[in-house]
């Protein structure tokens, strides 16, 4: 098994390579298959591996293979090395099959288009970098491939380049997660200092050796560490630039901007639980951010009208759940819940880049409306998808996840009623603006003719998506209805178990309380949604001030188009005269000056010069004569 | 004498006199190698090279006249003045430094070879290259000059030859050093 | 001998002085030329009067390497006086100002 790990991220950056480098020569059915097949294979092999993983765990827990040898500085030493544990397994698993899936959906999606090369040249970096993140066994590797992701993302939110917002969403996107990737390598270079090694298990087992437990140098790497992976992840302060980072194709949403990438920071935390667990104030700032991320997310998407903005804030929200789940220390409830939403986000952005597609690339869903009857099966995929996303009880799978992460925010040992409250708040609010979006979008009257049918190639990924949104929550149940956790089983190979409370009050009141919220949301949903009703409620003004705050994203670009933007020009303004350049000006000028003075002595005379070479002479000879 | 005259031949004269005194100094101190040296290449090869010169930009009497009017006590007499306070000073550093009695005896040209072969190989490689880089300097410097004046040309191509015939001169010494 | 070795340093010196004293004094290239010739001169007798004093080799050995040098250089000095008469049709270095600032 050892020898195929290799495979697993050589392929798609085998396809990158073709792609790139003979991309304008290729037709485009090769194209597609090269693209979309390098990632099938690797698909493939995951699962072979993962089947093999599943029915004897190996020695040690992973399976490793150490490639070559990268550099050597000092006593640090770098290896190409991959390793695959329970933790990586999952994530491998969701890169590659989820990845496989929008492929080939890419491969329909994208065939009109005349940079298809382009595009799968960069989807397919995108899933080798994404691999190499996850599988790398140190931190070193991990960084490159958590650049490369960047760089992919920044050249797919840019893909349509020829539109100017396109191109500032882009930089957008790059910008703001360099300050989380910044924060990251400084995290990296003081974990370095202090325990001399970046390979993953060794700082897992020296760090507990190493730091006091809440130390100020732990608190410290945590905190960066934690930056790095909000930037990613696009938590609250960082999240601004994912709802921006639409403007690329919907299938590079699903993949990068839903499914994976921005899941980079949760598995970066989890990976190094080890660490984390070492700093209980890191803890509850993850937990805190999870928690006003997913509320503030929440609220947001409620009030958007572009159908992708809607499903860009609900990934932060969900996001945020995840950090939640990471931060009371319910690190296997964390990883489930990225599991299930990469397969109910998938789907729903393909889906609605289907819809989009088939109303002339329109985007606002109150133009949209009545498309239950005409395109039936993106309906109930989507659907299906929505059930997941406001996790309707027992019936999807987002319900699975988001219950345990409900339960552990408050039983767990980080946990509290507060965050608690939260979290039940933000599955109320879940429920409430995926009911919207249902509703808005597929009843009522038809707006915008629907002008072509997706392709067969684009419903087929749509279908097998919404048949594991709904089922993939079954492998793990909650432990007082049916004692099934292979996922957790799976995964606590690697993650230590969560800390309980004591005296808990019995699990099945907070699944009803859940579940009776979520209803509530749903409900709520179809009563101000439904028929004409929702028309004469949106009008009030106060409501209608609310919502503006919301569309808008809380004003966080305002806010920091204030906080930093405009000091800034206002900085570069008063120093358009170069206060600082003064100084070397100056120098300049007098250096000037002296050449004038010293340009008299250089009138050519060889005997003048010959002269100063002599007081030279005299000079240092007297002055030995003296001294 | 040498620095005196205005006559350029006549300051050549001088100057040999005053290179063989030096040679003589040298058997003096024990030398004989470097004072044969010092006759045949500077008395011999350099001063042939400098009338050489004279002969061929016809520095004459005109020149002689030239210098006289040139050779004023007020351009000479500052120079010579701050050339005097370093004589002073330099003599005064010589007779300030402790006087060890030393016995001079002969250096004889083996001593000289071997050390000039042994550890300052690296020197004469490089000493080498000089002279090769000044025989190309002189060739490539005497050769620029318009097409049109011929003349110039000769005297270039008698320059070169100079130039060679000194390396010719040179390397054989040192070869003979080495047999001695 | 010590009178010996410090009279040829003295003289050295001398000449050494007497050699500066041309080449701060003429005019003509070629006179300079001369006078630095007697410079090295006298700085190679200082090396050798050394060289005896301390009998070591070292000191005829550097005056080999000086006389390497002042061939080179007189070479490539009488070639640049040649080249100077023929272009300027002057041997006054006071009328040789091109390099001027």
């Amino acid at each position: 098994m050892n020898s195929l790990l290799p495979y697993i991220p050589a392929l798609p950056l085998f396809g990158f390579v073709i792609l790139s480098l003979f991309g304008r020569r290729l037709s485009k059915p090769v194209t597609a298959w090269l693209g979309a097949g390098t990632v099938c294979i690797a698909a493939l092999i995951t699962i072979t591996v993962a089947l093999a993983f599943l029915q004897t765990t190996p020695p040690g827990g992973a399976y490793s293979q150490l490639l070559w040898s990268w550099f050597t500085v000092g006593n640090l030493s770098v290896d190409i090395s991959l390793r695959v544990d329970a933790l990586t397994l999952v994530f491998i698993f969701i890169i590659t099959f989820v990845g496989a899936l929008i492929h080939i959906y890419s491969a329909f999606f994208m065939w009109h288009d005349r940079d298809m090369a382009r595009f799968f040249a960069s989807m397919n970096l995108f899933v080798c970098s994404m691999l190499l993140l996850v599988m790398a066994d140190n931190l070193v590797l991990m960084y490159l491939g958590w650049e490369g992701v960047g760089l992919c993302s920044y050249l797919l939110i840019g893909f349509w380049y020829e539109v100017p917002s396109n191109s500032r969403a882009a930089n957008k996107a790059f910008l703001i997660t360099r300050i989380g990737d910044t924060a990251l390598l400084i995290g990296l270079f003081l974990l370095f200092k202090e325990l001399g090694t970046l390979n993953m298990n060794a700082i897992l087992q020296e760090a507990p050796r190493h730091f006091t437990t809440g130390g100020s140098n732990i608190v410290l790497i945590t905190v960066l560490l934690l930056v790095g992976g909000m930037g990613k992840s696009a938590q609250i302060p960082l999240q601004t630039w994912l709802p921006d980072a639409m403007a690329g194709p919907s299938p590079v949403s699903a993949l990068i901007h839903a499914a994976t990438m921005v899941t980079a920071g949760v598995y970066l935390i989890a990976r190094m639980h080890g660490l984390f667990q070492l700093s209980p104030v890191t803890m509850a700032i993850v937990a805190i951010v999870g928690a006003i991320t997913l509320l503030v997310a929440g609220c947001s998407a409620l009030a958007q009208t572009d159908i992708k903005r809607i499903l860009a804030y609900s990934t932060i929200s969900q996001i945020g759940y995840m950090f939640l789940a990471l931060g009371v220390g319910a690190w296997s409830a964390a990883v489930f819940h990225f599991f299930t939403h990469a397969f109910f986000k998938a789907l729903l952005f393909l889906a609605a880049g289907v819809v989009i597609e088939a109303l002339h690339h329109e985007h606002n869903i109150f133009m949209m409306g009545g498309l239950r009857k005409r395109m039936p099966e993106v309906f109930i995929t989507f659907l299906a998808g929505a059930a997941a996303l406001s996790a309707l009880p027992l019936v999807s799978a987002g319900f699975f996840s988001k219950d345990a992460i409900l339960w552990y925010s408050w039983s767990s040992a980080g946990g509290s009623a507060l965050l608690w409250f939260m979290a039940l708040v933000g599955a109320f609010i879940t429920a409430l603006y995926s009911t919207r979006l249902m509703l808005v979008v597929f009843w009522g009257d038809m707006k915008t003719p629907v002008h072509q049918q997706p392709d067969r190639g684009m419903v087929i990924p749509l279908v097998i998506l919404a048949f594991f949104s709904i089922t993939a929550g079954f492998i793990e149940w909650p432990h007082n209805m049916i004692h099934l956790s292979l996922f957790s089983d799976h995964v606590q190979q690697v993650l230590p178990g969560t800390v309980m409370k004591e005296n808990l009050p019995p699990e099945w009141l907070f699944q009803a309380i859940a579940a009776v919220v979520t209803l509530l949301g749903v409900y709520l949903g179809i009563t101000l949604y439904y028929g004409k009703s929702g028309v004469r409620w949106q009008q009030s003004p106060p409501l209608a001030a609310t919502r503006e705050f919301f569309f808008s994203g809380w004003k966080f670009d305002q806010l920091y188009n204030f906080i930093f933007v405009k000091p800034f020009l206002f900085l570069t303004r008063i120093n358009k005269s170069d206060v600082i350049d003064r100084m070397y000006n100056g120098i300049a000028q007098a250096s000037l000056r002296l050449n004038g003075w010293f340009s008299v002595s250089q009138n050519g005379s060889l005997r003048l010069y010959i002269v100063g070479v002599l007081a030279g002479i005299l000079f240092i000879i007297t002055l030995q004569l003296l001294l | 004498m040498v620095i005196t005259r205005y006559h350029p031949v006549h300051a050549l004269l001088y100057l040999a006199v005053s290179f063989l005194s030096v040679g003589m100094i040298f058997l003096s101190l024990g030398a004989p190698f470097v004072a044969a040296l010092e006759i045949i290449v500077y008395a011999g090869a350099i001063i042939v090279l400098f009338i050489f010169v004279v002969m061929m930009l016809n520095l004459g009497n005109e020149t002689a006249q030239q210098e006289k009017e040139w050779l004023k006590p007020k351009v000479w007499l500052v120079p010579s003045a701050l050339v005097l306070v370093l004589l002073a000073e330099m003599l005064l550093l010589l007779f300030s430094g402790n006087q060890q009695v030393m016995q001079v005896s002969q250096v004889d040209p083996r001593k000289v070879a071997l050390s000039l072969y042994g550890e300052y190989i690296i020197a004469v490689e490089l000493i080498g290259f000089l002279l090769m880089a000044g025989i190309v300097g002189a060739a490539h410097i005497g050769k620029h000059r318009k097409p049109s004046l011929h003349r110039f040309l000769q005297n270039g191509d008698a320059e070169k030859e100079r130039a060679s015939a000194l390396q010719q001169e040179t390397i054989p010494n040192e070869q003979t050093v080495l047999h001695d | 001998m010590t009178d010996s070795v410090n009279m040829v340093l003295m003289v050295a010196t001398v000449l050494f002085a007497l050699g500066l004293v041309g080449v701060l004094t003429r005019k003509n290239v070629v006179f300079m030329l001369i006078s630095v010739e007697i410079m090295l001169n006298a700085a190679g007798m200082a090396f050798v009067a050394a060289g005896s004093k301390w009998q070591q080799p070292d000191g005829q050995v550097m005056f080999l390497f000086i006389l390497a040098m002042a061939a080179a250089e007189v070479s490539v000095g009488l070639a640049l006086v040649l080249q100077i008469y023929h272009q300027h049709k002057t041997m006054d270095v006071e009328d040789l100002k091109e390099l001027k600032d």
